[in-house]
């Protein structure tokens, strides 16, 4: 549970408004890096902590991109395609890292579970295309060779944390 | 010259507290709250004529002299939830000046007499928002932030909020919904947020954009008749043109406002890629209408009052700029879809007609479009235009009218009304 693995940043996020409702988005954050992503269960819990009805924490979690109400690959790649990344060639770049994969041109999950391909809307790094973020952190001015590098860095970093946990 | 808001580009490491500190930082913090008045804060500020950087440009003294002196609580809000395509300015000033937008932010809560800042940053900010903290924390240690600010007796927590990924936070009123953990909708207006019912929490509150408020520090120190002195008379001060799309530099270019764009994009910004002609210019990012690279709009000045005047909008001065390779088509179905997926669904002229504008576009780049479809391009945002609580709705159709009435001839070829012209064999 949330409020006993996580009682200090959570009160710390509350310290934060004059009312727990504002605490909402900060605690979706939490909640989806506790879990991996947000289901109707975790969705309950959040409500419960900021004192709202879980419909309400659900409309907030379905209109935010970043929010997942759905399990996802442990490395999220949002690559920017967008009218600036796409006339640096966003398009082709993302094509190519989904056939990389082995995923159709609309991306999607890795059969392995690692990563998940999704194109997303301007990053502010129109003058660095193109580019992805990674579980939110920038990677710029990329082209397939770079990109396929950083893969086999996350492909290693996963199974070095797997070994770790097994 | 030296820079005024990109100051990072001069001096290495200013991110770093001590180093902001050690080239005057938060001088004119401690100026203005050991020295000044809030009226005379405000004062100065609307005698600079600063007007807000965010992409609306309303005079920020003014915006900040409507909040209401005796309301027990008052706020204000920074704007750095960018999100506008074409657009990466805020994002360089918060990771690489950060203590300037502090400070700004800071003078601007001493001016109203805020009782705390909250910083909006897109939820994609994720590291700098993290780090943000951390400098709000330096801050906060030195005594220029949080409770009885430089022993004045004046008290301002400084938060960083971070949002989830929705470019209508941008929106001031949606992003004031956001914050307090409600839908990210525009409110109805009035009240606005300067008024009591309006702002955070319904008290007064400014909402003020990252790049205006790295002005204020500087017109602080050198005074309005400095400040006014760079620019033009009505667009004044220094601006960050942000340069994308196809053009040799990209990034970000400080240059005083009233420069052409000749200058910005060909001696600045080094002109386009692999010798091609310029075709089309959004200076605004994907929110304002297209312009065709004519002489006469090359040789017009970057100022509000010029930009406007040729049809569109300098905005936050986001310029996408398109080869004469570019296909304008794919260019405004690229924009519509992007304010499809943003629209919020609030209102209806904006949810639907958007979704059916994204439609037409398929259809037409599938090669299935029809003289009807043209003609729907004109007519939807009738529907569409000044309809809303927003401006989202008007951003969505100004690159289709745009394209649609001065690249009207690729529009008659997709749908076969006129020949293609001849590629090269």
């Amino acid at each position: 549970m949330l409020a006993e693995k996580h009682a200090e940043r959570i009160e710390k996020i509350f310290a934060k408004y004059p009312d727990k409702r504002s605490g909402v988005m900060a605690l979706l954050y939490l909640a989806q890096e506790e879990y991996g992503w947000l289901s109707e269960e975790t969705l309950r819990e959040v409500a419960e902590l900021c004192d709202i009805d879980p419909t309400q924490v659900q409309s907030i979690a379905g209109f935010y991109t970043m929010y997942s109400e759905k399990p996802k690959g442990r490395f999220w790649l949002h690559v920017c395609t967008d009218l600036p990344c796409a006339l640096r060639g966003a398009d082709d770049f993302f094509s190519a890292l989904c056939a990389y994969l082995g995923l159709d041109e609309h991306g999607g999950t890795t059969e392995d579970g690692l990563f998940t391909v999704e194109p997303v809307m301007c990053l502010a790094a129109c003058d660095k295309a193109p580019m992805l973020q990674c579980n939110f952190h920038y990677h710029e001015n990329l082209d397939l060779e770079k990109v396929k590098a950083l893969i086999e860095q996350w492909r290693a970093e996963a199974s070095r944390d797997d070994g770790v946990q097994g | 010259m030296a820079h005024i808001l990109l100051r990072n580009r001069d001096v290495a490491g200013i991110w770093q507290f001590d180093t902001y500190v050690a080239n005057g930082g938060y001088d004119a913090l401690k100026r203005v709250v050991n020295d000044l008045s809030p009226d005379e804060v405000i004062g100065i500020v609307s005698a600079s004529n600063l007007r807000g950087r965010g992409g609306a440009g309303f005079p920020t003294g003014r915006k900040w002299s409507f909040i209401p002196k005796d309301a027990p609580v008052k706020y204000v809000t920074v704007n750095a939830d960018e999100s506008e395509p074409g657009t990466f300015k805020d994002r360089e000033l918060l990771e690489k000046n950060p203590h300037q937008v502090i400070e700004g932010a800071l003078i601007a809560a001493y001016a109203i007499q805020a009782t705390a800042v909250y910083i909006y940053c897109r939820g994609e900010f994720w590291d700098l928002a993290h780090a943000l903290e951390e400098r709000i924390e330096e801050a906060r240690q030195a005594n220029l932030a949080g409770e009885n600010i430089l022993s004045s007796g004046w008290s301002c927590p400084v938060y960083v909020h971070l949002g989830a990924g929705a470019y209508i936070c941008g929106e001031e009123s949606a992003l004031l919904n956001s914050l307090q953990g409600l839908l990210g909708q525009p409110r109805v207006r009035p009240p606005f947020p300067a008024q009591v019912g309006g702002g955070l929490y319904y008290a007064p509150t400014v909402v003020n954009n990252v790049e205006t408020l790295a002005n204020v520090p500087w017109i602080i120190l050198n005074g309005a008749d400095a400040y006014q002195a760079i620019g033009t008379p009505e667009s004044t001060g220094p601006k960050i043109f942000c340069m994308s799309g196809h053009v040799e530099r990209p990034g970000n270019y400080e240059l005083p406002l009233g420069i052409t764009f000749r200058e910005l994009i060909y001696e600045r910004a080094g002109g386009i890629p692999n010798g091609k002609k310029l075709k089309g210019i959004l200076p605004s990012g994907a929110s304002g209408p297209v312009l065709r690279a004519t002489e006469e709009v090359l040789d017009a000045p970057l100022t509000y009052e010029a930009v406007a005047a040729l049809g569109s909008t300098l905005g936050s001065a986001s310029f996408i700029l398109m080869d004469e390779d570019t296909d304008m088509v794919w260019a405004a179905a690229k924009t519509t879809h992007f304010f499809k997926h943003e629209s919020c669904g609030k209102c209806t002229p904006c949810r639907e007609g958007i979704y059916w504008l994204d439609k037409i576009y398929e259809r037409i780049l599938r090669g299935e479009g029809t003289a009807h479809d043209l003609e729907l391009l004109e007519k939807v945002p009738q529907q569409i235009m000044g309809l809303t609580l927003c401006a989202l709705g008007d951003f969505a159709c100004n690159p289709v009218l745009s394209t649609v009435q001065q690249f009207r001839d690729e529009y008659e070829q997709y749908i076969g009304l006129v020949e293609p012209v001849a590629a090269e064999v």
